[in-house]
This record gives structure tokens, sequence and C-alpha cells, in this order.
């Protein structure tokens, strides 16, 4: 039979605020010596206190915003309970029917919902005097971790794959997180399930996988449950409702926990947290902090720099390599297209070389003579007549200052003696 | 004279003014603490360098007096069990805000006093260390969970003490020991740092032996605590500047006076008299008819209150005992005593899922119209008086197969524990047969902690229950 998946994702990404989600140590745990960043909060010390990090659900806020979802009015934490070495309260603080923002898309994905909660510490396992021992490390113990989850509008791994990629770069651009999946500070967990095609009705089971660490894993254990789905499927069998973990030396996933022994978390309000009221000055104050988003910035390369379509996509990737882009355009002497080209495929290391150094090598690479500003000066100087004359309206003249620079520096490109000369008679 | 024997205003007085040497007062209250601790039970643990401490604060505040603290409330150096066997043995690396300001005031805690385990109780009796015994009579109870710091008070063994109080914790005791002991609003005292029972009720406060003592204290640990996110920032006034302003026009009202376990006790009768005083003083006083404040809520009855608050306070004690899991501390679950077991598992079962809502969710909507109930008295009066506790300190043991022991004692002030609002006992009676005392609760609404120091400073003076008050 033909069947179409049916898919929804969880995604937790890590904040990278200064400190914890709710105390003062720093959030930034990675490749620091176990339990060196922790505190009576994150420890979960007896007494010890959590009190929210405004910049976290600022950063929440502002997600659900680019998302378009909506910000609820009155949000509140919730505690939720399960007992795991690596959760020290015996719960973990988080939110369950007033998250910070529900609702919004990405593309034909719908967002479920946006929430706020807090990450756990580690688990270890090592083997220690010939002991096998689990050790603990609380540094990740109270890190900011926010939670998307969309609706099961995904049919495909491909899909999945576009959303995350779209989701990663607008989590990037808005400078929030790191979204490095090798360090977990993003994490993917979509549910699959497969359904006849031309049945509209959700299917009766759904497979979570959990914790993925890299798009190209996420869609591997996408594909391999649709087939082992349909397997099950075409047996007349419906496969169980399990969560699953992805193993990837075995390129398998593996049954994890059944539906039977699923949690109950007995959430209830975290009564050492009053509840958070945002409001529309908040809520402004936070979307006028938003830039411009990937895709809207990939159109504008389109339209004002005239650049194709995959190379605007290319330059919009990251934030960094975007601004990177239009630092350089705006030195000027090389044209826009000539600019993406080149960073594009010289792949320049932007961290490494400085947009003029780049404009200064590209000219001497390209023996393009560069146009020196002088020799602009002083044709203008020479030719009074002609520069109130071009004031005057007659385009003739620019042609006839071009002319004049050209024969002194026969190399010179032509664009950018006109972009030259152009810009020095609108300034006088 | 033994100068353990002296109020915490005039310990501060005659330190500052070098009649009395820290070494003397120290060693009078060591020498009551050898003398009566091993039968009474109070201190579960001492801190032997107090005196040291003590001699370098002469110019603070409160010039190294020492602080008896309850066993829930974390303090470097002492060990913390909350009077568990679970924490035997712990030493925390960290300080609850309110010992770290009674300390930079220059207050020094002596030791930390019995209270029942986790704070779970009415009577000290589920301590898992023995029960404290009540210092104005042995065969009786201190009431709790305080009731350590009550009775160290009581018996001169501290010049002041700190309590918590979830609903009654501090008040009832104080009661019970003929001390004064006062809950602040809920949110007016820090509660980082003591080991949570309750979160969304508990208080802490100060019990001491007069209102003046109990002002000093709560002037230095009152405030917003950037640590504790349920504090509020609203200013800290002099507690002792209106102390002596009296109760001239101030309109109060009796509670709970037609209540079957009050009507025609000595409870009633001292609640009574204790209206007459204010009466005189010049004050209006009314008793409220609990039928008259029935209406609308209709939640005005006390008793309804014990099965709120036994839902919302479970619930909360089985989420924060879960971090008692066995991992750390050394010792696991199974040690958790009797009541603890109880409570986790009622807390565990109000909060299983489709219970939730049933249960903790419809147990907090009561506990709004209680709110309003009480919002809606206060626009009337200034004060309310009732009693901390239905009666006397019970014997020793009287707790024991009651599951609802400590709400059944908690009955008359769980509603305002439940609403946040503030109050205080005072002694208003004695009875001369058994020596045990019965306390007035003076109560306020949220923030009105000066008012009711007012109204009981007043009281105390106007009366001779008070021993430490001379007039």
């Amino acid at each position: 039979m033909n069947y179409e998946p049916v898919i929804g994702l969880e995604i937790h990404v890590e904040l990278k605020t200064k400190s914890g989600m709710f105390c003062g140590c720093p959030a930034d745990h990675f490749g620091k010596k176990p339990n060196t960043a922790t505190c009576p909060v994150c420890l979960g010390l007896p007494g010890a206190l959590p009190v929210p990090n405004k910049k976290a659900v600022e950063w929440t806020i502002m997600l659900g915003l680019a998302l378009g979802s909506e910000i609820a009015k009155v949000s509140k934490f919730d505690r939720k309970h399960y007992f795991y070495p690596d959760l020290p309260k015996g719960y973990q603080i988080s939110q369950y029917d007033q998250p910070i923002a529900r609702g919004g898309k990405i593309g034909d994905v719908r967002i479920h919902r946006v929430h706020l909660e807090e990450d756990t510490g580690k688990l270890q396992h090592a083997t220690i005097d010939g002991k096998k021992v689990t050790l603990v490390d609380f540094n990740r113990s109270g890190v900011p971790l926010v939670e998307i989850v969309t609706e099961p509008d995904i049919h495909s791994a491909e899909e999945a794959r576009e959303f995350l990629k779209k989701l990663h770069r607008i989590v990037r651009f808005l400078g929030i997180s790191d979204a490095d999946m090798e360090k977990g500070s993003m994490r993917l967990e979509p549910n699959i399930s497969l359904r006849p095609v031309g049945q509209h009705e959700l299917p009766k089971y759904k497979v979570e996988v959990k914790n993925i660490n890299s798009f190209r894993f996420a869609v591997a254990a996408i594909n391999y449950e649709i087939e082992r789905h349909a397997r099950i499927l075409d047996e007349g069998k419906i496969p169980a409702q399990e969560t699953r973990g992805w193993d990837e030396a075995r390129g398998a996933t593996v049954s994890q926990r059944s539906k039977e022994e699923a949690a109950d978390y007995r959430y209830f309000p975290e009564p050492d947290i009053p509840p958070m009221r945002f409001t529309k000055d908040q809520i402004s104050n936070i979307k006028g902090q938003i830039g411009e988003l990937p895709d809207a910035k990939k159109g504008r390369f389109v339209r004002v720099y005239g650049l194709p379509e995959k190379d605007a996509a290319i330059l919009t990737d990251t934030r960094e390599l975007a601004d990177y882009f239009e630092a350089c355009v705006k030195i000027g002497r090389i044209p826009a297209q000539k600019l993406a080209n080149w960073i594009i495929n010289k792949k320049v290391n932007i961290d490494d070389v400085l947009p003029a150094a780049l404009i200064l090598s590209i000219l001497k690479a390209q023996e393009v003579v560069d146009v020196p500003p002088d020799l602009i000066a002083k044709v203008l100087a020479d030719n009074p007549k002609a520069m109130s004359d071009y004031k005057a309206g007659k385009q003739q003249s620019l042609m006839f200052l071009m002319g004049t620079v050209k024969r002194q520096l026969p190399k010179g490109d032509v664009k950018i003696i006109l972009d030259m000369l152009k810009k020095e008679l609108d300034t006088h | 004279m033994k100068f353990n024997t002296l109020t915490l205003s005039q310990a501060v007085e005659k330190l500052k003014a070098k009649a009395i040497s820290h070494a003397e007062l120290y060693h009078d209250i060591y020498e009551a603490i050898a003398e009566k601790n091993g039968e009474l039970n109070i201190y579960l643990s001492i801190d032997d360098d107090a005196l040291k401490k003590a001699q370098k604060l002469l110019d603070t505040p409160l010039a190294g007096i020492p602080i008896a603290v309850k066993d829930n409330f974390l303090t470097s150096g002492l060990p913390v069990t909350a009077a568990t066997k679970l924490l035997e043995g712990y030493v925390p690396h960290y300080e609850s805000t309110v010992t770290k300001k009674l300390k930079e005031a220059g207050g020094v805690v002596l030791g930390k006093t019995n209270t029942d385990a986790w704070a779970h109780g009415a009577s000290t009796e589920t301590s898992d260390f023995g029960t404290t015994k009540n210092p104005r009579n042995t065969k009786y109870s201190p009431g709790g969970s305080s009731g350590g710091s009550a009775a160290s008070v009581a018996a001169n063994l501290c010049v002041a003490a700190i309590g918590t109080e979830t609903a009654g914790s501090i008040r009832q005791p104080a009661s019970w020991c003929g001390v004064v002991g006062l809950k602040p609003t809920y949110g007016r005292v820090s509660r980082y740092g003591v080991i949570a029972m309750a979160s969304s009720t508990d208080s802490p406060g100060p019990i001491g032996k007069t209102v003046e003592d109990c002002a000093m204290i709560f002037n230095h640990i009152a405030g917003k605590d950037p640590f504790d996110g349920t504090t509020v920032p609203k200013p800290v006034p002099d507690y002792t500047n209106n102390l002596k302003k009296g109760v001239k026009g101030m309109k109060m009202g009796i509670c709970y006076m037609d209540h079957p376990k009050i009507t025609g006790t000595d409870v009633a009768h001292a609640i009574e008299k204790a209206g007459k005083v204010f009466e005189e003083l010049g004050a209006h006083v009314d008793i409220v008819p609990m039928s008259r404040v029935l209406q609308p809520g209709k939640v005005f009855i006390p008793d309804y209150a014990i099965g709120v608050y036994t839902v919302v306070q479970r619930s909360e004690v089985s989420s924060n005992l879960a971090r008692y899991d066995g991992i750390r501390y050394g010792n696991d679950r199974s040690i958790f005593s009797h009541e603890a077991q109880n409570r986790i598992m009622l807390g565990t079962f109000t909060l299983t899922k489709g219970y939730a809502d049933r249960y903790y969710v419809h147990a907090q909507q009561v506990r709004t119209l209680y709110r309003k109930n009480y919002s809606n008295l206060f626009t009337t009066y200034d004060l309310l008086l009732s009693t901390p506790s239905p009666g006397y300190a019970l014997p020793i043991g009287a707790s024991s197969g009651d599951p609802l022991f400590g709400e059944l004692q908690d009955i008359l002030v769980e509603p305002s524990s439940l609403a946040g609002i503030t109050g205080i006992s005072i002694p208003c009676w004695i009875d001369a047969k058994t020596n045990l005392t019965l306390g007035l609760n003076i109560m306020a609404d949220q923030w009105q902690e000066e008012k009711v120091l007012q109204a009981a400073y007043a009281f105390e003076q106007a009366t001779d229950w008070n021993p430490w008050v001379k007039s």
C-alpha cells in the first residue's frame, strides 16, 4: 500500500544567555570541567529557589514573534516531575498549559507552541578502578532551553530537513543561540507515523525518536522509521506507540520506552515563581529588536543587488556572512555580483579577512586597476563646465568625464568609474 | 539575676552600655542550655564559637545577641537536618537569606532548634530526633512545627528565635509556650535557604519574648530578596517606630467566637476579655459572626480551609521532597518517616494526571475565595482577633495516630495562611493549674505588620500576661 508519512518535530534549543535559566551560573557550559559551573540553585540543594532569567524570557518571546506566533498575555512556569539522576530537584521547571508563545509557521509547517524550560545535567558512563560507574555533571543543569513544537504538517524527511534548516537559520539570525548541533545546543526529536494516502485524520499511533544531534541523522532516522512502519502496516499490524533512540553505529532506531511506561509528570504551577504578564509595550519593544530575518534578507539581496536566488540564499545563510557581504558592497569599487562570486567561490574566511582587505585582494587578483579617488577629483576639478552641465541635467557630460578618466586609466572598470564620478558629483 | 532572661531590647541596650559583657550573657545562656536542654530537647546543634563571634559585633544593631534558629534554615558551619534522619550529617555550604541578614545586623546563630520533621506537624512529635517538651510544663507539647524555637525563647535558652510558618507553625507554638510569634505576610521575608515545606505559604518570622523584640528582629529580615522571586519590593519601615501609637480608633473584629470548637471554652473567654482590653484602649471592637461573613463567598467557615490547605500543602510537599532521591545526602527515600511518606503519597495522588484539576487547581480556586473574603473583611476592619489554636497545649503523645492532627490544630489559622496575610500571637491567658498559656492572634491584611505589632504592643503593655514586660 502507499502511505503518507505524518511527521511533527520537537526541537530543543539552548539559549546563549550570559547566566542560567534560574540562577547566576554561566549558561556556557561546553567543555568546562565537570561540576565547576554550579550553584545551590542549579544543584537543587535544599532551600534554593529559582528566579527566572529575564533575557531568556525576552528571547523566547522574540523567537515566537519571528515565527509569527501569538505571545501569551499571561504565562507561567510549571513543575514537571520525574526521577532521573541528571535532574537534581526531581522535577524540571518547564511550561505546561500557558506557554510563552503559540501558533505561527515556517513555510507551510505550522508551529504548535514555543516554551521555555531548564536543561538537565549530563550523565557520563565511565570505568573507575575497574568498576562501571555513572557520573553526573551538573554544569548543564539549569541552562535556558527553548522547546519548539510543530504541528504534524511534515510529510517527508526532506521536508523535515528543510524546516529544521530554516529554523536553525532563524535562531542564529536572532542571535539567541549558537544552535550548534555538535555541542548539543540544538537537539531534534521527530515523531513519525504513516497513514494510507488519501486519509486525512491522524494515524492512531506515533513513534518519537529522541535527542538527535544532526540534520543528517534526523533524515536517516525518519526514513528508517518510515520504512519500518510501512513493513509493519503491510503485515496488517500497527506499529507500537513508543519512544525510540537513534543508534548511529547501527544506522537504526532502537526502542527505549513504550506507551505503557509513559510517565505521568504531575504538572502543577511552580509556586516559587509568580506568573508573568507581558504588556503590549514590552512585546513591541522586543519586536523592534528583531532585525531582518533570513527570508526577507534574501529577497532584498535579489532585489537590491541583483543577485540570483541561489547566491542570495548562500550569502544570507548566517547573519555574519550577510553583514560581511554588505560591508564589502558599501566600500564600493567592485560590483556586488563580482563580490558575491568571490565570497562564495573562494570560500572567504570572514573571521580572518577584513572587508577592505578582501576588496584589495580582489582588485589585485583581477588585475583591475584601482581607480584612485584623487584622479576622479582631479578630472572633476579640471572640468568645471562638465560638472555644471551634469548638474543641469546633461547626462552626456557624465560620459565625457568618464572618457577623460578612462584615457588616463585605460584598465579602469567603467562601472566603478561611473559610480565614483556619480558619488562625487552628487556630494558636490 | 541571670542574664539569659533579658529580652532582646534589654540585652542590646545593656551590651551597648557595657553594663554587661558578651561573656556574661553567653555564660548564662550556655549554663541554662546545659541545665535544661537535656530534658527539653530544644537544640539539635549548638555553635560553641558563638561567643567569639558575638564579641566582635558590639557596634552592630543587634550587638551580637544569640539567636536560636529553626533547623530548616541553612546556616554555614552548622548542620541542617529539618529534624530528619535523611539529612543527618549534612552541613550546607551556603547561607539562608534570613540568617545572612541577621548576621549582617549583628545577630549570632547560637544553635538550631527542633521541629517536626520537614516541619510536617504541629507538636515537634514527628521529629526524627525526639519531641521537644513545653518549658512551662514538660508533660505538654510546645506545639509546632516551630516548637523548638518557641520553647527556646520560653526557657530563656536564647534571646530571640526564628521560625517558619506554613499555617500556624509560628503562632501556635508561640501561643502554647507563652511567647510572641509574628507570622509575616507571604513574600515579606525571603524563603531562600529555608528547606521548603509548602512553597506557596511558607513564611519565616521572628519568635521573641516581647512584641518589641519581634519588631527588632523583623526589621532586619523583612524585604525583597533577589534570590526569592516571590518576595516583594515594598519598602521596609522601621517596625519599632509605631509601636507606641496605641489602638485608639482602630476597628477590630473578633472571629470564630461561634465556632463549635471555641464557643464556651477558656479560649472564648480569653479572647472576649482581650477584646474588652482593646475597647478600653479606645478601639472599636465587634464580634464578627461566621454567618455574617459567609456571604457571598461562603467559605469563611475555617473548616473548609483544612481541605484546601491539605491538598495545596501535600501537593507541594510531594514535589519539594522529590529532590531527596537517594543519590545525594547519603540516605535513600526509605528513611523518610511515616508522616513524610503519608504526605508524599497524598500529594502525589492529588497531582496525578486527571486529578490535578479536581484537587490542586480546585483547592487554589477556593483559596482565592478566602483571599477575597479577607479583602472584603479588611474594608471594614483594621484588625481581626482570634486564637492561633483551639486550646491550650496538648499533652505529649496527643498527636500520635492522627494524620490530620496538625490541620485540626491549625484550623483557625489556615484560612489566613492561605490568604497570605500577617498575624501575631501574644500571650493573653494563663491557666493557673497547668501553667499553660493561650495566645491572642491579631491579624491584618497583607503588608500591615506595623498595625499588628502596634496593637500587640498596646495589649502587652496594658496587661500582665507577658512576664518579660515590666510595666
